[in-house]
């Protein structure tokens, strides 16, 4: 179990950030993604796999300012 | 010419002194100097901020009118140096310094090296993750306070402040895009606005949740 924006996602374990991105339909231009308390690099999307127990916050921008 | 005290002592006074001191000694950087920003330089210069750093690459054009603090007399000036006149004539004694260049990847570090509270207010929602990813991942001391979400006339109650990661609060409703067939317009800007400004407030005063 993975808790996404204080939501409990199940079997996403072993995926990448920029996969699980995709997925759910976030554009990663927008994004800012925070893995256990801890920022997760734009340039690492691609390595950073999502494991057990993993805490994600993923704000995504719109536009307008 | 008012002085310097004669506008301290017209501050709210009941607060007490420390609160004016801490803005006063206090130092916020805007990126972005549209509805969001120009709204939000107003209400901290009124609220005795001590120093304003102001970053925008544009000029005040025509269409701005409608929810940007400018007026008639700023079009075709940077929003830069108009929004310096309009703070001028509120406080004259708030520091201001202002960078007129559009931020990129490459400027980043040189734009925004030092500055702990930095108020994020582009209009690009790729400007402001660009923005938000660079403080975040760059400088641990830094605290970020977003826009995002403020289009349109959807209920104003939607529009909140949220600390969404450790050094990041987002204020909006986090959903009203602008694109085509809803635009911005000037309450709605102006409340998320509003919610940024008295976020940043905050923070000064060492109130960290939203």
């Amino acid at each position: 179990m993975v808790r996404i924006n204080g939501e409990d996602i199940e079997n996403i374990e072993g995926k990448s950030i920029a996969r699980y991105l995709v997925e759910a339909g976030y554009d990663s231009r927008r994004v800012a993604v925070e893995r256990n308390g801890a920022i997760v690099p734009k340039a690492s999307y691609e390595e950073v796999i999502i494991s057990e127990a993993d805490t994600l916050e993923v704000v995504s921008f719109v536009g307008g300012g | 010419m008012v002085t310097r005290e004669q506008l301290e002592q017209a501050m709210d006074q009941r607060f007490s002194k420390e609160v004016y001191e801490k803005f006063k000694q206090a130092r916020i950087c805007i990126a972005g100097l549209g509805g969001l920003g120009s709204n939000i330089a107003i209400m901290l210069a009124r609220s005795g901020i001590g120093t304003l750093k102001l970053i925008d690459f544009d000029v005040v054009d025509i269409t701005n009118l409608n929810r940007q603090a400018y007026r008639i007399e700023h079009i075709d000036r940077p929003k830069t140096e108009a929004l310096r006149e309009i703070i001028g004539e509120i406080n004259p004694y708030i520091k201001i310094e202002v960078i007129q260049k559009k931020v990129t990847e490459e400027n980043l570090a040189e734009l925004f090296t030092g500055e702990q509270l930095v108020c994020e207010a582009f209009d690009n929602p790729e400007y402001k993750a660009m923005l938000v990813n660079y403080l975040l991942e760059q400088q641990p001391e830094t605290i970020v306070v977003s826009g995002s979400g403020m289009a349109g006339v959807g209920s104003s109650n939607r529009i909140c402040t949220r600390q969404k990661m450790k050094r990041l609060y987002v204020c909006g409703d986090e959903e009203s895009d602008a694109y085509a067939g809803m635009g911005l317009l000037s309450p709605r800007v102006s409340i998320c606005a509003g919610h940024q400004a008295n976020m940043l407030l905050r923070l000064i005063l060492g109130e960290k949740e939203s």
